[in-house]
């Protein structure tokens, strides 16, 4: 038997579509899987990002979270793991990386020195990288343990759950363009 | 008759030695001698093979002596493990002859001390900042500059070759395709950058850029009390941080002229071995990764969990452990600490020959690096190589049985070295080290010697908690240490010990207050990346890839 568009395969769904039904909004569905396929990019400076590393390891496992696929490349990632001291020589390159990004993207600082230059009150040290890019989750500890850096995903799961406004990414501007 | 009277001897007739001063100071033989004299002594020194490694170049200021810079040459002998430093006084207007004709190595090492003290070397020929960003004015470890003054950079650097931009180096061939690799690229490791100029697959021109984690670790050391640069040391070697707590500790005890209790110089072995094997692990999972080889990293990383677990145990941290404090370990180990660690090896030593089977016995493995970018045994001498990737090269150098410290000499070990260089023999000296390092581990624990884990001098360490609150006295001492801070007697040293990826030296000055006037580091994988543009020369991109992966450099310790 064929259905009104002439294609048998789809008679099963079509079926399925007359007896199920999900209630839900589209934008709560779209929620649902962003916050459970967060692809990171690592952007592993210094000790954080040994940390970070023992976080995708096999005790850990971030794989758990669906955050599992790590991508080096930022076209291919949503989420930038700032995982490590950013110095000032660095500042320009990871706001190149931020906006190289595609939406919806989010941003991680994990640890002391990407959150706040850390102990490093230095002359060659950005003194947090919120200056240079919108920070939605800060996970603190130097560096933090991997249960702390869980403990921030899941955070960022909830806001990306929950429809958090974020005017820190709404209102960046860059601060290297020239206006 | 003691070196430096051989030395004596040696220099004269060739040179005016009645201007020069013969010191013996804390166990270190110095030469001071005037500018001039500086480039053809390094050359008669290394020429006459008494010393062939120039271990660090580096710069002192005293703003308020007229001739201001000090420029402090380290030489190391690999014959009779000795050591001597030259010393030569600089004006603020200034140069100095270049080092770079007697020993190849001291290229970045001088561009170091002109960044950071702005300190001219007349006939260097790539003289520019290396650690600080290009737009940075100033030299920020002069006494006069502001630890706190940052200065924002706007741009990155274009690609260059060897020499200032606007030069013939910045100028790119058209013929080639100038390739950037980093910082933050999927083929690289974190904050290094590599430029190359590529013909097809075959690198033509290589240049590479650091600085791109350069977190001030000697300028803070100034701006801190002795005891509170433990956790910055941390910050070094990030891969084996308790191996740079040690060294920097060492350096600081023979300042004072401590000798720390036979306990805790078992638990600061047992410490370095294991922290050399987790730092291995790290290089060879990390370096098959970047060869395509992704087990290897969670593997390595199952190892190094469990290594980490016992560090738990031990302090609390994991990564920066901040274990050592000046005059002995912070606090004792815990109950059957030992035995864990006892238990750890039998797995660690499973763990290692399966990994070797999977990763050095691995066809596919042995082609992408067997014969690929060797470095010889003089090439390495030249540039100041050491550790694994010197041993790898075929030389017989390691600090532990050098300069024995820590009972080492008493500890049945075998040195593991290569024959040709090759990326390949790298590896397998890491393994093999590997296996050897548990051999030391065992050798201590099952004969840990009893006594305090620290010395009991008021005047260098805390007093235990329940002293300081359970009496008085213990409270003052606490307090006055801590106000106060440990204070060394005025001098300089320089000690070295064998971390993971070679020397690991500390040259401490002393001026007698709270803080160290100077503190400079001596990072093994500083020497080895400056060679890098010339190893690789000539090769195929995915062999510098290899490459770069072997050298297992770690930016913490690079850009410090």
């Amino acid at each position: 038997m064929q259905n009104e568009h002439g294609a048998e395969g789809t008679q099963a769904i079509d079926d399925m579509s007359r007896d199920i039904a999900f209630t839900t909004k589209l934008d709560a569905i779209v929620a649902w899987g962003r916050k459970n396929s967060l692809w990171p990019m690592p952007y592993g400076t210094a000790c954080c990002g040994i940390e970070f590393m023992s976080v995708m390891g096999p005790k850990y496992d971030l794989a758990r979270f669906g955050a599992e696929v790590a991508r080096f490349s930022p076209r291919q990632a949503d989420l930038l793991v700032v995982a490590g001291t950013i110095t000032e020589k660095m500042a320009p390159v990871i706001t190149r990386i931020y906006q190289q990004m595609l939406e919806p993207k989010y941003v991680i600082s994990m640890g002391a020195c990407a959150s706040s230059g850390g102990f490093y009150r230095a002359y060659h040290v950005l003194q947090g990288v919120d200056k240079v890019i919108p920070v939605d989750v800060y996970i603190p500890g130097c560096p933090p343990t991997p249960e702390a850096v869980m403990d921030g995903i899941m955070a960022l799961q909830r806001m990306i759950a929950t429809h958090q406004p974020r005017p820190w990414k709404d209102n960046w501007k860059n601060p290297y363009e020239q206006a | 008759m003691n070196k430096l009277e051989t030395l004596k001897q040696s220099l004269q007739g060739k040179f005016k030695i009645e201007n020069y001063k013969f010191i013996h100071a804390v166990g270190d033989d110095v030469l001071e001698v005037p500018k001039e004299d500086v480039p053809a002594l390094l050359k008669y020194l290394h020429d006459s093979g008494a010393f062939d490694f120039l271990m660090d170049v580096c710069g002192v200021d005293y703003p308020n002596r007229a001739k201001r810079f000090d420029v402090v040459y380290h030489l190391f002998s690999s014959k009779d493990s000795s050591r001597l430093r030259v010393k030569a006084q600089v004006g603020e207007n200034e140069s100095i002859g270049t080092a770079i004709p007697a020993y190849r190595g001291a290229d970045w090492f001088e561009r170091e001390a002109y960044d950071m003290f702005g300190i001219k070397f007349d006939g260097h020929m790539n003289l520019r900042r290396i650690l600080t960003h290009h737009q940075f004015v100033g030299h920020p470890l002069r006494k006069d500059y502001d630890a706190n003054l940052q200065q924002a950079c706007t741009t990155s650097m274009p690609i260059h070759f060897n020499n200032e931009p606007g030069s013939p180096g910045d100028v790119l061939n058209e013929k080639y395709v100038p390739l950037n690799i980093g910082p933050a690229h999927t083929a690289m490791h974190g904050t290094l950058r590599v430029m190359a100029e590529m013909d097809g697959e075959t690198i033509v021109r290589c240049n590479n850029e650091i600085g791109y984690l350069h977190r001030c670790f000697e300028k803070m050391a100034e701006t801190h009390p002795y005891n509170q640069v433990i956790p910055y040391t941390d910050r070094l070697n990030y891969c084996s941080a308790p191996m740079n707590n040690i060294g920097y500790c060492k350096a600081v005890e023979r300042l004072l002229g401590v000798e720390i209790p036979p306990k805790a110089q078992a638990m600061r072995v047992i410490l370095a071995e294991l922290s050399r094997i987790i730092d291995h692990t790290i290089a060879i999972g990390t370096g098959a990764m970047d060869l395509g080889a992704l087990t290897s990293f969670f593997y390595m990383f199952g190892l190094r969990e469990k290594t980490y677990g016992l560090f738990e145990k031990l302090c609390g941290a994991r990564l920066t452990v901040s274990m050592t404090r000046v005059g002995g370990m912070a606090q004792d180990a815990p109950e059957g600490w030992f035995d864990e660690v006892l238990a750890l090896c039998k797995e660690i030593r499973k763990g290692t020959d399966e990994m070797a089977s999977m990763v050095v016995d691995n066809k596919i493995f042995i082609n992408r690096t067997r014969g690929i970018c060797p470095v010889s045994a003089q090439d390495a001498i030249q540039w100041g190589y050491t550790g694994p990737l010197l041993r790898a090269s075929g030389v017989n150098l390691d600090l532990r049985k050098a300069q024995p410290y820590y009972g080492y000499d008493a500890l049945d070990f075998d040195v593991p070295v290569g024959t040709s260089g090759d990326i390949y023999d790298r590896y397998l000296v890491r393994f093999e080290e590997m296996r050897q390092s548990v051999r030391i581990i065992e050798q201590v624990c099952k004969n840990v010697p009893g006594g305090d884990y620290t010395i009991r001098d008021k005047g260098i360490v805390l007093p235990e908690k329940k002293d300081v609150y359970g009496n008085i006295e213990g409270l003052m001492n606490h307090f006055m240490l801590i106000i106060k801070g440990l204070r060394p007697p005025v001098g300089e040293v320089y000690d070295a010990t064998e971390a993971a990826n070679g020397e690991l030296g500390f040259y401490l000055v002393s001026d007698g207050s709270a803080n160290p006037y100077r503190l400079k580091v001596r990072p093994p994988c500083f020497a080895i990346y400056q060679s890098y543009p010339t190893v690789v020369k000539g090769a195929q991109l995915a062999d510098a890839i290899a490459t770069i992966a072997s050298m297992n450099l770690i930016a913490g310790e690079l850009d410090r």
